[in-house]
């Protein structure tokens, strides 16, 4: 199992390196020159050609490459050509409010979730599993944005309950924190929720369908027991696993919610660095986006080895 | 067995709504689909007539008639140029429908391509799949926002960048089942008999995957219809003198809390056509597979 862990562990170097290949490939691939690009309509060709210098432009293409890795291998991210600070103070400064409203969603989409995925498959085939399959398709259905400015419209123009737009940090006051991330959490769980729903009714079947559920039922458990303790409890797996995964779809959701309500986080930040087209900007919150998801994935992969008997390697 | 990296987030085989109010195991469609079916059909309907059916030109700027409510000139109302929201609404929707379709055959066809050749040659198998492991782990949007940005917003480019993020489902898909399927004796006897390597791929592995495949596209054509509509919210989509339902509902943000029915209208037509596509795709996919036939009969 050792050597299993070693050489999962191991594969997340192949998949970030041709990440990082995509990602420079993205930028100099481009149909003009990128140091043209960057320097703007207004710059003058002195300007344009100092830009190349201090971008390394004048490199052959495989020697910058070497030498972005090797930055990154350093953890440096690089530079923001729009602020001048490093890109990697800059996505520190800007990831707590997205960190928060990301943990909120997680919270509020298990709890909303993991009954409503129970209920589908205890009655399953019935009414009420109908609907919460139709609630969870149309749950990433319509666009996290439209849902937003529903929630917008109702809740904080029409009923005056809650803020329009902005964010409070937590440090400065939960309540405060918590009057402005509702609706931004409230819009991600949408789609979140839909998501892990439908995975906690497939596994939950699944697992309802086992040898020892049935022994279960005939030693005489009792309904909710059988149903809490030996079906979900063993149907907890995948269930995890799509709130491990799910976390990158957050990640996307975040950029457009972040810019729906005006949330200072890495999704604006990196709405920001594209319509300046702040390169390394870009780059870095891809990296650090794919780095997450990858990591996640192994996270999952090792939990599944060293929690679950039945598989061995 | 090893699992490599990503695996574990392969959409399981769910049993989907297709069967809602439809007896198990008969062959009559359940009332749900039937209803996604019409709706999809009317919005394409509609659609496609816009010319006939829009009571203005999509286009046409009127300075006096900026953010009209509902008129019998202007069923919808106007937008902030004073532009009829009804007709760019109808027009609207071909952009983002031939975007949803244009994606999802893009996409089928470059990951066909790309599985059975990962399926059937060990040595190209690791390759493609470190790099469609790559291409996974970027987030679909980040990736056509880098995309867009560097290449500009066009039919084309919004449709190329999608793809990139829906491929490597396609390749995976399509390799998994060429692996199962190429252990079968009827492979086995065509390579004994000397065929050639690519009547192989094409004639006896690849109709093993069109039936999952079309359950694929299904899915890619609904996520590309509201990645189009997300590309164009954050201002990287297609320019406004081509409506598209994410442009309009673009144009729309400004002025949401005096007009919601700008991002309304758009949105719940889009939402309608992306859960249709959703519920088709279930169904689809819940006949092809036997597995879940005897689980849900």
């Amino acid at each position: 199992m050792l050597a299993y862990i070693i050489k999962r562990t191991l594969a997340v170097i192949p998949v970030m390196a041709i990440v990082a290949l995509i990602v420079f490939l993205i930028l100099r691939l481009t149909p003009g020159d990128p140091a043209a690009i960057i320097a703007g309509d207004s710059a003058t060709p002195e300007q344009i050609a100092s830009m190349r210098e201090a971008m390394g432009l004048n490199e052959p293409i495989y020697l910058q490459f070497l030498h972005w890795i090797g930055q990154l291998l350093q953890g440096d991210l690089g530079t923001s050509l729009l602020s001048g600070t490093s890109v990697n103070a800059l996505i520190a400064s800007r990831i707590w409010p997205t960190l928060y409203i990301a943990l909120l969603t997680i919270v509020m989409s298990v709890l909303i979730a993991v009954p409503l995925g129970t209920i589908a498959a205890w009655r399953h085939g019935r009414l009420s599993d109908h609907i919460v399959m139709i609630i969870s398709v149309a749950g990433f259905s319509v666009p996290a944005f439209v849902v937003g400015y529903i929630f917008i419209k109702i809740f904080a123009a029409d009923l005056r309950w809650l803020p329009v737009q902005g964010y409070k940090d937590p440090a400065l006051g939960f309540g405060e924190f918590l009057r402005h991330a509702i609706l931004p959490a409230l819009t991600l769980t949408t789609a979140y929720v839909a998501l892990t729903a439908r995975m906690t009714r497939a596994s939950l079947l699944n697992v309802l369908g086992e040898d020892y559920i049935r022994t279960a039922h005939a030693k005489g458990v009792s309904e909710p027991r059988v149903l809490l303790q030996h079906g979900l409890r063993n149907a907890a797996v995948p269930i995890l696993t799509v709130v491990g995964t799910g976390f990158a779809m957050l990640l996307s959701g975040v950029v457009v919610v972040e810019s729906v309500f005006n949330i200072p986080g890495i999704g604006r930040l990196t709405i920001d660095a594209v319509m300046a087209r702040d390169y390394p900007v870009i780059q870095g919150m891809i990296l650090l986006t794919s780095g997450i998801y990858v990591l996640v994935n192994l996270a999952i992969d090792l939990a599944y080895t060293l929690f679950d008997p039945r598989i061995r390697y | 067995m090893t699992r490599t990296l990503g695996e574990t987030d392969a959409v399981a085989p769910q049993p989907g709504v297709s069967r809602f109010l439809s007896l198990p195991g008969s062959t009559r469609i359940g009332i749900l689909p039937a209803i996604a079916a019409i709706v999809l059909l009317v919005i394409l309907a509609v659609t496609i007539c816009a010319p006939l059916l829009a009571p203005h030109d999509p286009l046409a700027l009127s300075p006096t008639n900026r953010l009209k409510p509902p008129s019998a000139d202007f069923p919808l109302g106007t937008d902030a140029f004073g532009r009829d929201l009804l007709s760019r609404i109808l027009y609207g929707g071909q952009v983002s429908l031939f975007i949803g379709l244009g994606t999802a055959v893009v996409s089928v066809a470059a990951g066909l391509i790309i599985g059975l050749v990962a399926g059937f040659f060990r040595l190209a198998d690791a390759i493609i799949m470190r790099v469609m492991d790559a291409f996974m782990a970027i987030p679909a949007v980040l990736l056509a926002v880098a995309l867009v940005a560097v290449h500009g917003a066009s039919v084309v480019s919004v449709i190329i960048a999608i793809t990139f993020s829906e491929i490597p489902r396609v390749v995976r898909l399509v390799r998994s089942v060429v692996l199962s399927a190429r252990e079968e004796p009827y492979v086995e006897a065509a390579i004994s008999l000397g065929t050639r390597m690519p009547t192989i791929l094409w004639r006896h592995l690849m109709p093993n995957t069109l039936a999952p495949l079309i359950v694929q596209a299904t899915y890619i054509c609904a996520s590309a219809i509201l990645i189009e509509a997300i590309l164009s919210f954050l201002g990287l989509g297609i320019g406004t003198e081509t409506p598209s339902w994410g442009n309009i509902m673009a144009d729309g943000r400004t002025y949401f809390l005096v007009k919601p029915s700008l991002i309304f209208w758009p949105g719940l037509l889009l939402s309608l056509c992306v859960l249709s596509i959703n519920i088709l795709g279930d169904t689809a996919r819940d006949r092809l597979d036997p597995r879940m036939r005897k689980r849900e009969g």
